[in-house]
């Protein structure tokens, strides 16, 4: 069992905004999916997490031994990332013959299987590749080492549809033969939003909704009616977005119904999904002028 | 199978409705092997734990048996569970309904009857 356990983390910039105060836990063996806008502090957080820069204040447990330092907790997470660690003029078969060589444990077989899947050229020096082959050549890599907790940092990067589709069903195989945690960081939610089953949503630097998926949708609705009765049922209702068509108005709601008052005839209420609850729960002001 | 991912409904929810779809079609026939949880994971892209919670829901309803290190399998009577679930449903689903809407179109029973026979006629000639 492996749980990382993030708690009242910190970290200035001088010019990036970024976190305040995180507090979030990754249980061991599920799918979670860091979630956030470009520039939300995703990544800022991985780095935190993996060791690579460091808080201002709080810290990660791993298993309640703080990370910080400590090689024996970080040998056990292992970041797929989009910063290129490896040498330009090294062949893929070296850098995997390195790595392989690096973790003991290191699962060869897979690793044959997914490059003959993806069509990767071995022989390729890693400056070569395109975008989206150094991007499944670091995935590659990430689905065959041993470690406990496996993060991708935006993993489909530069990935056309078909080695997308590839990907995620590849993760979910590896996943059911060898289950241990993935925490996948993206701004492409409709893309994970059924593979993850916890998700959390950063927004300037701050955890803005966690928890598993079941829940966090159960408290998202789409409620639409007439203006007056609609603003009338909403009122005092968590609304993060609306939307008008005419007389036809749309709130987005995120928090908990008042169960005392009967929805009007005229008002129906749905459920959100992932996708748009996260559009209106990350809009800027000038994004939201926009619908008005 | 297909799954209508906009739908209000929970993902596990249309995954339990698929799988009797296809039960009660008989593309997943009694007594044969239906589609791993992984298999079907990785096709749609759903979570492992969703997909067994889906499939969970028809094996407490008699629909799917798992077979110890076999599978999981359409139970001997499965199909015709379907069809006496979904009878029972037949008359909350679509005669309430029905009568629900003729209510608000103002169509009273008789009006109902004669639309229902005409659809018969209509359907069966």
């Amino acid at each position: 069992m492996t749980t990382i356990k993030i708690e009242h983390l910190n970290k200035h910039f001088h010019k990036q905004s970024g976190l305040n105060d995180i507090n979030l836990t990754f249980e061991s063996n599920q799918i979670y999916g860091l979630l956030g806008r470009n520039g939300a502090g995703k990544s800022t957080l991985l780095n935190i997490i993996t060791d690579r820069i460091f808080a201002n204040s709080g810290q990660v447990k791993l298993d309640g031994a703080v990370m910080h330092d400590n090689g024996d907790a970080l040998s056990k997470v292992f970041m797929m990332s989009q910063d290129n660690l490896y040498q330009e003029s090294t062949k893929v078969q070296n850098i995997i013959k390195t790595t392989a060589a690096v973790y003991d444990g290191f699962d060869q077989h897979l690793a044959n299987e997914l490059i003959q899947k993806f069509d990767v050229n071995v022989k390729t020096k890693f400056g070569k590749l395109s975008t989206g082959y150094h991007s499944i050549v670091k995935l590659i890599i990430a689905l065959c080492v041993p470690a406990e907790v496996v993060i991708f940092d935006e993993p489909t990067l530069g990935l056309d549809a078909n080695h997308r589709e590839l990907f995620y069903s590849e993760l979910i195989q590896s996943y059911s033969d060898n289950p241990r945690t993935f925490i996948i960081s993206t701004h492409l939610i409709d893309e994970v939003a059924n593979i993850v089953s916890d998700v959390a949503i950063i927004d300037h630097g701050a955890v803005i909704v966690s928890g598993d998926n079941e829940s966090v949708l159960k408290n998202a609705h789409t409620i639409t009616g007439p203006e007056r009765e609609l603003d009338q049922y909403c009122a005092g209702l968590n609304v993060i977005g609306s939307k008008h068509l005419g007389n036809l108005k749309t709130n987005y709601v995120y928090g908990p119904l008042n169960d005392d008052q009967r929805i009007p005839d005229t008002v129906s209420v749905e459920s959100l999904d992932l996708q748009t609850l996260f559009i209106y729960l990350t809009k800027r002001k000038g994004e939201l002028e926009n619908d008005e | 199978m297909q799954f209508d991912f906009d739908s209000a409904e929970p993902i596990y929810l249309q995954v339990a409705s698929q799988i009797e779809d296809a039960i009660f079609t008989g593309a997943f026939p009694e007594n044969e092997q239906i589609p791993s949880t992984t298999e079907i994971s990785k096709q749609f892209h759903i979570n492992p734990a969703t997909v067994l919670k889906g499939m969970n829901i028809l094996v407490s309803e008699g629909l799917l048996e798992k077979r110890r290190g076999m599978g999981t399998f359409v139970t001997i009577d499965g199909q015709k569970k379907v069809v006496e679930k979904r009878r029972s449903k037949f008359y909350d689903d679509f005669i309430l309904d029905l009568i629900n809407e003729a209510d608000k179109l103002k169509l009273n029973q008789a009006d109902v009857l004669k639309l229902i026979q005409r659809g018969y006629q209509n359907d069966h000639n």
